[in-house]
């Protein structure tokens, strides 16, 4: 078992730097340069030629890079250019944001999909079956953005359940602002969650299916075991695999694609942040952004193996 | 071995029905079996007989939405054919069990050895947890496994094939049940461990006077394993009687053509009897007549009925259609 987690760590280095290289490259790839916003009509060429100096811009790609990456040791990704903060800093406090949003909406999405995913390939083509799958497909077949749209107009306009915008009310304080940051999460993450069901429960179903007419559920059966208890001893646990398989990848992608839903509820998160930055050539924003990201896909893949390795002995090393 | 107990399980004009598109086809029909207690019975044929079929109607295992059972079967006075599912829960793994084909997917991938024949225990036993395990490892142990403890401990995909088959019988008998049946338990597994097997299931039936039905289409492993034998074709038992009736005079053409197909190594020849044509296909069965005579197409269709029924031949000998009195190989004739 540590045997397989320790392995899948040490793949993960050489993989950081080469992602690390890319990104930065990429960014620098990129036209305009980070001065473009900051300065006026009367600014002179020399001036910028100036600021581009100062801040290394000329250097060649290896040195700014190993200047980069040793910034990187020391916890210093540089000052954003368009925020006038450290990266880190601004970071963290949108990343928190984030993190609460997506952990919100992954135990909603798990918390809707494995009960209706399992009940569905339970009852295989009969109506409550076929009530799922409209389900499924009709939320398939919207687009995202326009959930979110109707979501905010029903429940935020029409019902004013809920606020549609930020991440917390700036009058809150005290144990108000739990209360606040919890009213501010709930809609957007049960919009997300919905979304996010789907393709766990198609997957859950057909899994579900497959293993109700298994070799070893008729050997369940031939011993005598009731269905109920098949069910949950030997159909549920081995349908979840692939579901396993994806849970490493669906936290992370949670974490860095929540754009959609930052974007319509104005949620000061990670997703924004990234949008800005590269609307207005934040290279230090931009190249810590893509490297988190690259890394939590990272982090992702090995949670998944690791979490499948402890339910599927099969792919446990030896 | 006397035979005056109560027959352990008897079918009467078992009939099992699939449907297929909106339309029921006959997979078994008219079978009239006796299986008595401490009996190793055989049933051979050609893949698509209803071999198989006839073990899932009798474990209850068909799916009853596309699936019609008529008839009845009796196994130790309950009638099977009108068990409900909680009635059929317990009586599987205590009184009947199965043994599968293919002993790697027929075990759960995700559960150790030891769980997989706790269960069955768990079930139908009073016995505590540690006395279960105690159990496991002495079947373990009892069906030729060398080291329990440690195959207790592994998942299916650590053991061979013949490992895999013996923890499956190991789990069918763990209970002790009066009747075992094993679907072709040797098909998966390559020729040496066959015999091991089969050697292992007439020592489990001998051991613990259980009955055995062994279901299987090579007549090598009956020969050597089996105390009765029923022959199948096409749905209906063709001939039954015992290994020595079977092989030494052997009635219906079918069986005759079976037997000749084994190869034989004093034979003079090279070539191998191919019976003609293939077992009809659940949508062409046909309605009336002998099943098997598009088979045996030289033979005239006077010589046979026109509803076969079974003939009784004495001492326990039985054969379908009265053709076996006129059927003679073509080759044989052209010499």
């Amino acid at each position: 078992m540590w045997k397989t987690i320790l392995r899948r760590f040490l793949i993960m280095i050489p993989e950081l730097i080469i992602l690390s290289m890319l990104v930065f490259l990429l960014a620098k790839a990129m036209p305009g340069d980070p001065f473009l916003g900051s300065i006026n009509p009367k600014s002179s060429p020399q001036q910028i030629h100036h600021l581009m100096q100062a801040n290394g811009l000329y250097d060649p790609w290896y040195q700014q890079y190993w200047n980069w990456v040793v910034h990187l040791f020391h916890g210093d990704l540089g000052m954003s250019y368009e925020y006038k903060e450290p990266v880190v800093g601004l970071i963290q406090q949108r990343g928190l944001n984030t993190l609460w949003l997506a952990l919100f909406t992954m135990i909603m999405t798990y918390m809707i999909a494995l009960p209706l995913g399992v009940y569905a390939g339970k009852h295989e083509g009969k109506w409550q079956d076929n009530l799922v799958r409209v389900y499924t497909y009709v939320t398939m077949a919207i687009p995202f953005f326009v959930v979110l749209v109707l979501g905010i107009w029903i429940f935020g306009y029409l019902f004013n359940l809920f606020p549609t915008a930020g991440s917390i009310s700036p009058t809150a304080t005290g144990f108000g602002t739990v209360i606040s940051r919890l009213t501010h999460i709930i809609l957007p993450g049960l919009l997300g969650a919905l979304f996010g069901t789907v393709n766990i429960v198609q997957y859950l179903r057909s899994e579900v299916i497959d293993a109700k007419h298994s070799a070893y559920v008729k050997t369940a059966k031939s011993k005598g075991i009731p269905m109920k208890d098949i069910y949950r001893h030997h159909i549920f646990r081995n349908s979840l695999l692939p579901i396993a398989a994806f849970s490493g990848y669906s936290i992370t992608g949670l974490l860095a694609g929540s754009i959609f839903t930052e974007m319509v509820f104005s949620y000061p998160g990670m997703g924004l942040l990234f949008l800005n930055a590269v609307n207005y050539r934040d290279y230090t924003v931009i190249t810590a952004l893509v490297l988190l990201y690259g890394f939590l896909n990272l982090l992702g893949t090995l949670i998944s193996d690791v979490v499948l390795a402890v339910i599927d002995p099969r792919i446990r090393v030896e | 071995m006397k035979k005056t107990q109560a027959p352990l399980l008897v079918t009467k004009h078992l009939k099992t029905s699939f449907k297929i598109n909106d339309h029921y086809y006959q997979a078994l029909d008219d079978v009239n079996l006796t299986v008595n207690p401490d009996e190793f019975l055989a049933i051979v044929g050609e893949s698509g007989c209803g071999k198989s079929t006839f073990a899932n109607t009798i474990m209850g295992l068909l799916d009853e939405h596309d699936s019609k059972v008529s008839g009845s079967a009796v196994f130790e006075g309950q009638e099977l054919t009108k068990l409900t599912e909680t009635g059929y829960d317990e009586i599987r793994g205590l009184k009947l069990s199965m043994i599968f084909q293919d002993p790697l997917s027929a075990l759960n991938p995700l559960k150790r050895i030891a769980n997989q024949i706790d269960e069955v225990m768990a079930y139908h036993t009073d016995l505590s947890k540690t006395e279960r395990y105690q159990r496991v490892l002495k079947l373990l142990a009892e069906v030729g496994i060398h080291d329990p403890k440690r195959t207790a401990r592994q998942f299916p995909h650590q053991l061979s094939g013949g490992m895999r088959q013996r923890v499956m019988i190991a789990m069918a008998v763990a209970c002790k049940p009066d009747l075992i049946i094993a679907d072709e338990p040797t098909t998966a597994l390559d020729v040496t461990i066959q015999a091991q097997i089969l050697d292992l299931l007439r020592r489990v039936q001998q051991e613990n006077h259980t009955s055995i039905i062994l279901i299987t289409h090579d007549l090598g492993v009956v020969a050597e394993t089996a105390d009765r034998v029923a022959v199948m074709y096409a749905g209906q038992i063709v001939e039954s009687g015992s290994v020595q009736q079977i092989f030494k005079e052997p009635q219906h053409p079918y069986t005759r053509s079976l037997l000749r197909s084994i190869p034989q190594i004093d034979n003079a020849t090279d070539d191998l009897y191919v019976i003609q044509g293939n077992v009809p296909s659940l949508q062409k069965m046909p309605a009336a007549g002998d099943r098997f005579a598009p088979r045996i197409p030289w033979i005239p269709a006077s010589a046979h009925e026109d509803l076969p029924v079974m003939h009784d031949l004495g001492d326990g000998h039985q054969v379908r259609c009265t053709c076996y009195r006129q059927f003679y190989f073509k080759e044989d004739q052209r010499a």
